[in-house]
């Protein structure tokens, strides 16, 4: 038997010095994990490290391909945190972006000689809108039907993977793209315009202003706060009278509208037109992205850079060949493990102390 | 016609027994109260291990423990944030599951595609002759008749042993237990690791008897239905056995519609068990009473002893 | 009679040479608090021993001390006469200690057998037999097979007792038995005790119920803020004396005019019945009753006979389909269908009986949950928070109640029960409700504090807001109530007038026989 007592107990309010601590430490654990599983792969951990980790901020072409990724995983974190906060679970948001997407599509390929101003808002709308709805469902069934919004909204992104099948093999397919399933490129004025030599565009000022918004929402409103008593209080909320039934709602359509927004982004953006495969799924990256940033809307925008970093390090890793593709995602679900773990560190006292034999044993 | 529906129930027990097996491990982890997420990435844990070690051993029997194996040092991962670390189960659920999926990707890249040889069949003499019947109930892999045997053998655990009876009201009320000196946190380790050896050998079957190949993304959601019939099953292993094999029937319709030659889109078969399992998820949820007077009260809630 | 039985008693345990359980200046310290301050306390075979003091004067964190829940930091415990350092539960039931709790350990998903088994060797149906004579021999009738969830709150008592009792014990603890017993009960339940300390198992009796102590303790151990202020024999000392011990000074007793007559009605029930399929819940049976302007109703009752599902009947935190919308009624208007927030917009407040993640979200600020309710003294303007009113809203709750805290940034999980109870009441009268309503409003906090409360709820009634208030303390009910009404399995009796009614009377009605009640003097 070791003679140490461990005493932990649940702090009341997390420890200050702690909230720098732990990320600090989720960061360096996850360095290092990456450097241990890099060589097991033959690779030297020092270059893939620095491609990982460095490379991607060393040029203009490469923090615009940071951010590029970092715009939709913060864009849809925010949305999701929103509801996080709430404790209602949209773990959806892939299925909401596909559909987001699938409805923006909609608009250039019935209209392919349009240059009018009009076809890019309108395309932003129609994508909010039909990630809004597809989160609608969820939250109908929840709050007439009682149906866990978890198992509801991941079924969903199952259903959304097969109609955005259904449209590039149908309806929405390029009748002269050599039956490859892809909708037409789309004209200019259907994609957001970029900044200079990068690709990055636009669609980063979305982001911005959400990220602006969920912050007033989350410091200052009412409605910020009815939530989040939902989310930490349940039965305080119903003792102050907030409705559950308006959180859910609340929670599930913002979080719809900013993955549809991400969708849109993606298809008007890098892509510029519709295909089988539109996210390294970004969706369920933005849920880590959400938690890494302690559902703070300051934080998130860190923490999806971060992020970002990963999956850029993680192309160009790929591109020399050294390092299996699934490694960036590993290399992100071990952050948020680590995160959950290192959290544990804030929340609670820990105290070691040697064994003190109070009398005999009996 | 009646050839096609033979196939399809014979074949329901064989594409149901992933799902059972995984569902039944959630629903004995959930009756300790814990709410464990992460079924569809130990699943392809399981899955790719079991593949890997069949491809090199030739042996089944190998691979399912080795399936089984992985996905326990998964769950030990979930079971040491949730029950040690106290964090949320549905966020760490979520993360744990998102690593399965990521590893699993990264362990089978070089066996993408690739497959393997299935197990054989047991024919029980005379039984299996039998027209209609034969086929459908006789003409099983072993696994299929085990997957019986487990689920009788949780409801009897369950209900008729003392640990049953423990696992039962930690599920309850793990605070009262502790009070009484039983050990609430022991008892929910040994339920999330069983719920990961019953998944891991659920993905092995997916991938080396049911469809013997690998691809990155196979289990397909499966690991997520498991999770919505635990609650379509109230909580019972004997409803959830059913609830399971008529999952297992509606997968297959895709395969019988495109055996009668219906002209329905491929994607929207691809769509019916989803759609089900929302469907039958809303009609189960929504009677409220039901569900509370056989939810485990204490799901979800994290539990420590020195709070 | 009673004294002379009790020092009889005690003689026969002072010849006994060894004491069965001594705490030698014992010491327990949570963080930056002494709960335990150098304890001793000695009890001998077949000693009724009490355990007395208010509440937060370490009666709890004693008796876990005993049970093994928690180890002292400092001083001896010595079982038989030998020093032992008592591990967990499981440890101090092997020595012979059980222990039956305030909140029961019970399981209500499985039978009384089931629940027994889980802590006493045998299969179920041989426990079942055990319970079936037990129960005999005790006068704890119960049967064995049923489930937990239908029992009321006092056969859920006898359970615990039993199973106590099934593992023979040599001490038994029991804290606060007598807080789930309509007042005849207790005495069934003190037969049984005394017949257990005939057969020479002691008792550790924790209570702060003064006359129960003198009518079945043979002694006493007295604690005030952590320490021991005396050990006595109850029998002779007079309550008065006991709870001089007890708080260091005379009970503080609330200032309570009559109220004036002829208010008009601001809460009206009208034959409220519910049909609610939940197997854990208890169903609402033709309630009635009617609170006015500037006066108290009070309801006594056991705990579990409704008292919580009427509560949220009426705060709003369950609603009527609008069909029914008429069983509740407010300053004359139907509001049986409406929301919480909605029936507050209308004038009405309420203080629930869990302060901590009811009334109060534990973790966050005192600001947070003055607004929580507050919110409505214009503290939102276009739909964001003005944290000036806010805070000087919270400052005022704070200060005019004389809440114990570090600031309004302290969260609510920081004050102790007395100090949330005060600000939560301080709170819900800032609001200006026309009609309040109050669930158990003294619940386990400090005698200081219980009187602020029950004296600003007289003042509040003064200025003519219309009071409701379910208490399971029947002194408290006598103390403040103009009228009183009594709750029992779903039903309640019409309301007596507070001041002149019989004690023995309402004891009876909290078993459920209304057919004796006087008639309401206000229809």
């Amino acid at each position: 038997m070791i003679p140490l007592t461990v005493e932990v107990t649940r702090r009341k309010s997390p420890s200050r010095w702690g909230m720098v601590i732990v990320p600090l430490l989720t960061v360096v654990l996850a360095v290092a994990s990456a450097a241990v599983m890099f060589s097991a792969y033959g690779a030297s951990p020092g270059a893939v490290l620095f491609g990982f980790f460095v490379e991607p901020l060393s040029s203009a072409y490469n923090l615009g391909e940071v951010a590029i990724k970092a715009g939709p995983l913060i864009l849809i974190a925010q949305g999701l945190a929103i509801g996080f906060r709430a404790k209602v679970w949209n773990v959806g948001a892939e299925g909401q972006l596909i559909v987001g997407a699938v409805a923006a599509t909609v608009v250039p390929v019935y209209l392919p000689d349009s240059d009018s101003a009009l076809l890019l808002p309108a395309m932003i709308v129609l994508a909010a809108a039909a990630g809004m709805l597809w989160a609608a469902i969820a939250a109908l069934l929840r709050t007439r039907f009682n149906a866990s919004e978890i198992i509801v909204t991941l079924m969903l992104t199952e259903i959304a993977r097969q109609l955005l099948y259904y449209a590039v093999m149908g309806p929405l397919r390029d009748p002269g793209g050599f039956s490859f399933p892809q909708s037409v490129p789309f004209q200019d004025a259907a994609l957001f315009p970029t900044f200079g030599e990068t690709r990055a565009n636009v669609s980063i000022l979305i982001c911005v202003a959400a990220t602006v918004s969920a912050w007033i929402f989350v410091t200052r409103s009412f409605a910020g706060f009815r939530l989040l008593i939902g989310g930490v209080s349940p039965d305080a909320a119903r003792y102050a009278g907030f409705s559950q039934t308006q959180a859910v709602w609340v929670s599930l359509l913002l979080g719809g509208a900013a993955a549809g927004l991400a969708g849109v982004g993606e298809i008007a953006g890098p892509l510029g037109k519709l295909q089988p495969i539109l996210t390294p799924g970004y969706g369920y990256a933005a849920i880590i992205v959400a938690f890494l940033g302690a559902l703070n809307p300051i934080a998130i925008v860190l923490a999806g850079l971060f992020m970002a970093v990963i999956y850029v390090g993680g192309d160009n890793a790929l591109a020399t060949g050294q390092i299996p593709a699934s490694a960036p995602a590993v290399l992100q679900s071990l952050l948020l493990v680590y995160y959950l773990a290192c959290a544990f560190f804030v929340n609670n006292d820990i105290r070691v102390g040697f064994v003190r034999r109070v009398g005999a044993q009996a | 016609m009646s050839d096609a529906l033979v196939f399809v129930l014979a074949g329901a027990f064989a594409t149901a027994t992933p799902l059972f097996l995984a569902a039944l491990g959630e629903l004995i982890c959930e009756r300790s109260g814990v709410f464990n997420l992460s079924v569809e990435g130990m699943m392809s844990i399981g899955a790719v291990v079991a593949f890997i070690t069949v491809t090199h051993t030739g042996s089944h029997a190998l691979g399912m423990a080795a399936g089984m194996l992985a996905a326990t040092a998964l769950s030990t991962v979930f079971a040491l944030l949730t029950l040690r670390l106290l964090a949320n189960q549905v966020v760490s659920g979520l993360a744990v599951g998102l690593l399965g999926l990521g590893i699993s990707a990264m362990v089978g890249m070089p066996y993408e595609g690739a497959v393997t040889t299935p197990i054989q069949r047991l024919h029980v003499p005379i039984l299996a002759d039998v027209p209609i019947v034969g086929p459908i109930l006789f003409s099983q892999d072993a696994v299929v008749y085990m997957s019986v045997v487990l689920g009788a053998s949780a409801a009897w655990f369950l209900r008729r042993t003392r640990a049953g009876l423990t696992l039962r009201v930690v599920g309850e009320n793990p605070r009262s237990a502790h009070s009484l000196g039983l050990r609430p946190t022991r008892v929910r380790f040994l339920a999330v690791l069983f719920g990961g050896a019953m998944a891991g050998l659920a993905g092995a079957y997916a991938s080396t008897v049911l469809t013997p190949l690998w691809s990155q993304g196979m289990i397909a959601g499966r690991g997520w239905i498991a999770v919505a019939l635990v609650v379509f099953a109230t909580w019972r292993p004997t409803r959830l056995m059913v609830g399971a094999y008529f999952f297992g029937a509606v997968s297959l319709l895709d395969l019988a519609v495109q055996a009668i030659g219906l002209g329905i889109p491929s994607q929207l078969m691809a769509c019916v068990p989803y759609v089900s399992t929302i469907a039958i998820l809303a009609i189960v949820s929504s009677d409220i009473a039901r569900i509370r007077l056989n939810a485990p009260m204490s799901l979800g809630e994290s539990y420590s002893p020195a709070a | 009679m009673l004294m002379a039985h009790g020092l009889a008693e005690l003689e026969r345990g002072a010849r006994s040479e060894l004491p069965l359980l001594e705490l030698v200046g014992v010491t327990k310290r949570y963080q930056g608090t002494t709960a335990n301050d150098g304890i001793d306390l000695r009890i001998s075979e077949g000693e009724i021993h009490a355990v007395l003091g208010e509440n937060g004067a370490g009666k709890s964190t004693l008796m876990k001390l005993i049970f093994g829940v928690v180890r002292p930091d400092e001083g001896t415990i010595r079982w038989k006469g030998t020093d032992v350092s008592i591990r967990n539960p499981e440890h101090a039931r092997s020595l012979g200690i059980s222990m039956v709790f305030q909140h029961f350990t019970l399981f209500e998903t499985v039978t009384v057998a089931e629940n027994i088994a889980l802590t006493v060797p045998g299969s179920v149906a041989e426990i079942s037999n055990r319970i079936r004579q037990a129960s005999i021999e005790f006068g704890l009738p119960i049967e064995p097979d049923a489930l937990v969830h239908s029992l009321s709150i006092g056969e859920r008592q006898r359970v615990e007792i039993i199973r106590c009792l099934l593992q023979n014990p040599e001490l038994l603890i029991l804290d606060e038995p007598t807080s789930v017993l309509p007042p005849p009960s207790v005495e069934q339940l003190f037969k049984t005790l005394r017949a257990l300390s005939e057969r020479g198992i002691s008792i550790l009796y924790i209570s702060h119920k003064l006359e129960e102590i003198r009518s079945l303790c043979h002694s006493a151990t007295i604690l005030r803020q952590g320490r021991v202020t005396g050990t006595v024999v109850p029998a002779a000392k007079t309550a008065g004396e006991l709870a001089r011990l007890m708080i260091g000074k005379d009970l503080p007793r609330t200032k309570h005019p009559p109220a004036k007559a002829g208010g008009a009605v601001r809460l009206r029930v009208d034959r409220l019945s519910t049909t609610d399929p939940d197997p854990f819940a208890v169903n609402l049976d033709d309630v009635s009753l009617e609170v006015r302007s500037g006066e108290i109703l009070g309801i006594a009752g056991v705990s579990g006979n409704g008292q919580s599902l009427l509560m949220k009947l009426l705060s709003g935190e369950r609603t009527l389909p609008a069909s029914r919308r008429d069983a509740v009624e407010m300053m004359g208007e139907s509001i049986g269908h409406l929301h919480a927030a909605e029936r507050r917009n209308k004038g009405l407040a309420f203080v629930p009986e869990e302060r901590l993640g009811r009334g109060a979200a534990p973790s966050l600020s005192l600001s947070d949950n003055a607004f929580l309710t507050g919110h409505r003294r214009g503290m939102v303007g276009m739909g964001l928070v003005r944290n000036a009113k806010r805070d000087s809203f919270t400052d005022a709750c704070i200060s005019d109640l004389d809440v114990r805290c570090s600031g309004r940034v302290a969260p609510a999980a920081s004050l102790s029960g007395g100090n949330l109870q005060k600000f939560i009441v301080g709170r819900e009268i800032y609001t200006s409700p026309k009609v309040l309503v109050v669930s158990q409003p003294t619940w386990g906090i400090d005698v200081n504090a219980a009187a602020m409360v029950r004296q600003r709820l007289i003042d509040l009634r003064e200025d003519g807001v219309a009071i409701l208030v379910v208490s399971e303390e029947l002194e408290e009910l006598f103390e403040i109530s103009d009228r009183l009404a009594v709750m029992s399995k779903g039903r309640l009796s019409q309301a007596m007038d507070g001041r002149s009614v019989d004690a023995e009377i309402v004891g009876r009605m909290m078993m459920g026989m209304f057919d004796q009640r006087p008639q309401d003097t206000h229809r």
